[in-house]
């Protein structure tokens, strides 16, 4: 069956600060799944007849970058009923380098060919000197970054022709020569490139842990009129050699007291679409699935007519 | 920018390396321990990928042995794109100039392998040609014609077994007893969704194909094949050109 996903469901999302006719997400504001390979089979054959169970897919970007073969054969067929999210990990916004204009070139055509409800990247590098180094690696926050990233967003948002949605990070150092909270920092990315912002509540709680401040208080004054996105997804913890150290490993369940940072995001957000993040020790897509209709229920329990309206209107 | 970014990416492939300056954490906590999770997620990520992509390599030698090499090869060689399906296309020659590995001397061949099959599994889509495209070509004139051949198409030609050893391998049940000293000319393709492997068991099929692969023409194939194994049998190779649908497209010579 075809569900083409109703201008109804759409989140209607809209920064004060954007440019203007530019939504901020065209994903449904319910709970989706990351896209794993192993779950194909399941998703076809189980869900089909039933895909209002999940809300949308999210895919890495680099994994549909391929030629042919069966990533695409599968993502065209997921893509018919359900809402997708296309999301970056590799092209290293925050990098000292210029943009890889190849990989602007592929993401280019990743999202020509798909059409996704939304693209996302991260505040991170991951390349440099020609070298990928397959992590979402730390920024400083001073005037000089904010500048340069401002400026590859801008070069990614007029290569695409969309606007896109910057993750916050989970950290585990900091820059001496960073001058700005992050908050801050990723409210003026946003005001100055018009993008909007993916608030990772996993990654908040993690860099609240490691580096010693409040998550909820990081929540209170995060910019939400400029959230097109949550993502959730489980930490592991290392206490092996000093004060315990939380990684983001997404490779388990969500911890109960991220689900309550959560809780307190949606009271201020309102309805928004959320992911539910697992890429390591994968877990049957029902598992997967009945964490996200947790993160469903929650956005039930939000009154769809909270303040957020009125920070928008 | 300040260019922190090239001393971090230094400390972060070098485990000897201290991390750079101008960096901070909480108090109590160490700067090397932080650091190493940064450090350790950038070798992890890159071995589990290669682990990922070399299931039957890691099989044949085992995970510690695959890992600790795998590890070496990503100090040595770190990607250069961001696209990870391609990690590891050099992994066969690291292997095969890798002394501790030569005790298991097909396993850099294997390792080719296997980035062939996740090749083939990238590789753009094309529709086979079935019999009636070639019948339906004038006899006289197809001697001259060019084929070509599946965009997926690989043709791996190894003095081991390899085919053998990685089908009796890519399962989790134990191997049956196999000669690993018997050469064998493969064919990786993928037609449709699923990657095929093929062995070439008749003479001259791999020179036919690798002919057919470099242009010429299939008469011109069919003369290097005879030319190298007195046995090759032309109508025997066509058939598997089309059996094992290797072929998209029929190239008619200009006249």
């Amino acid at each position: 069956m075809n569900r083409n996903v109703a201008p109804g469901h759409r989140a209607e999302r809209r920064s004060p600060g954007s440019p203007s006719g530019f939504v901020l997400t065209d994903l449904p504001a319910q709970a989706g799944v990351s896209l794993k390979p192993v779950h194909y089979d399941a998703i076809l054959n189980e869900y089909d007849e039933a895909p209002d169970r999940i809300g949308f897919f999210e895919i890495h970007a680099e994994n549909y970058m391929g030629a042919g073969g069966p990533p695409h054969h599968y993502l065209s067929r997921i893509r018919r009923d359900w809402a997708l999210s296309v999301h970056g990990v590799g092209l290293s916004i925050g990098g000292e380098a210029s943009l890889d204009t190849e990989h602007l070139d592929r993401l280019k055509v990743l999202c020509d060919r798909y059409e996704p409800h939304s693209f996302s990247e991260h505040l991170a590098w991951s390349s440099h000197g020609g070298r990928f180094l397959n992590d979402l690696l730390p920024v400083p926050y001073n005037h000089a970054t904010l500048t340069r990233i401002v400026e590859h967003i801008d070069e990614l948002q007029t290569h695409l022709g969309r606007r896109m949605l910057l993750e916050n990070p989970s950290t585990y150092l900091a820059f001496d020569n960073s001058a700005i909270e992050e908050v801050d920092f990723l409210s003026e990315i946003a005001a100055r490139s018009g993008c909007g912002l993916l608030l990772d509540v996993n990654n908040v709680f993690v860099s609240a842990a490691n580096h010693g401040f409040d998550p909820a208080a990081y929540i209170d004054a995060f910019p939400i009129q400029h959230v097109g996105e949550i993502h959730l997804a489980g930490f592991s913890v290392d206490s092996s050699m000093g004060p315990t150290l939380l990684i983001d490993s997404h490779g388990a369940p969500v911890d109960d007291r991220v689900w309550r940072l959560f809780e307190r995001t949606l009271a201020r957000t309102g309805p928004v679409p959320v992911l539910i993040e697992w890429d390591n020790d994968v877990p049957t897509f029902t598992t997967l699935l009945d964490e996200a209709e947790k993160a469903g229920a929650c956005l039930s329990d939000v009154d769809a007519e909270a303040d957020w309206r009125a920070c928008v209107a | 920018m300040t260019g922190y970014q090239s001393a971090f990416a230094a400390a972060l492939l070098d485990p000897e390396a201290s991390p750079p300056l101008s960096l901070r954490v909480r108090d109590g906590d160490s700067m090397e321990r932080c650091f190493a999770v940064y450090r350790n997620n950038v070798a992890v990520s890159l071995v589990d990928a290669l682990a990922e992509r070399f299931p039957v390599c890691q099989r044949l030698v085992g995970e510690e042995f695959f890992r600790a090499m795998a590890r070496l090869y990503v100090a040595q060689s770190p990607p250069s794109s961001p696209l990870l399906m391609t990690y590891g296309d050099g992994l066969a020659e690291f292997i095969a100039a890798f002394p501790p590995a030569q005790s298991v001397p097909y396993l850099a061949d294997v390792a080719y392998l296997e980035a062939a099959l996740t090749r083939a599994y990238n590789a753009p889509d094309a529709e086979p040609l079935d019999a009636a495209a070639f019948t339906a070509i004038d006899p006289e004139t197809l001697p001259d014609c060019r084929i070509g051949l599946h965009p997926s198409i690989e043709i791996i030609r190894s003095p081991w077994a390899i085919g053998t050893i990685w089908s009796a391998n890519k399962d989790e049940h134990e191997p049956a007893a196999l000669d690993p000293s018997q050469a064998e000319d493969l064919v990786v393709v993928r037609p449709s969704l699923d990657v095929e492997l093929h062995r070439l068991s008749a003479d001259g099929h791999a020179e036919f194909l690798i002919a057919l692969a470099q242009g010429e023409t299939l008469s011109v194939a069919a003369s290097a094949a005879s030319a190298a194994c007195a046995d090759f049998d032309p109508a025997d190779a066509f058939a598997m050109l089309v059996s094992l649908k290797l072929t998209c497209d029929i190239r008619l010579p200009s006249s």
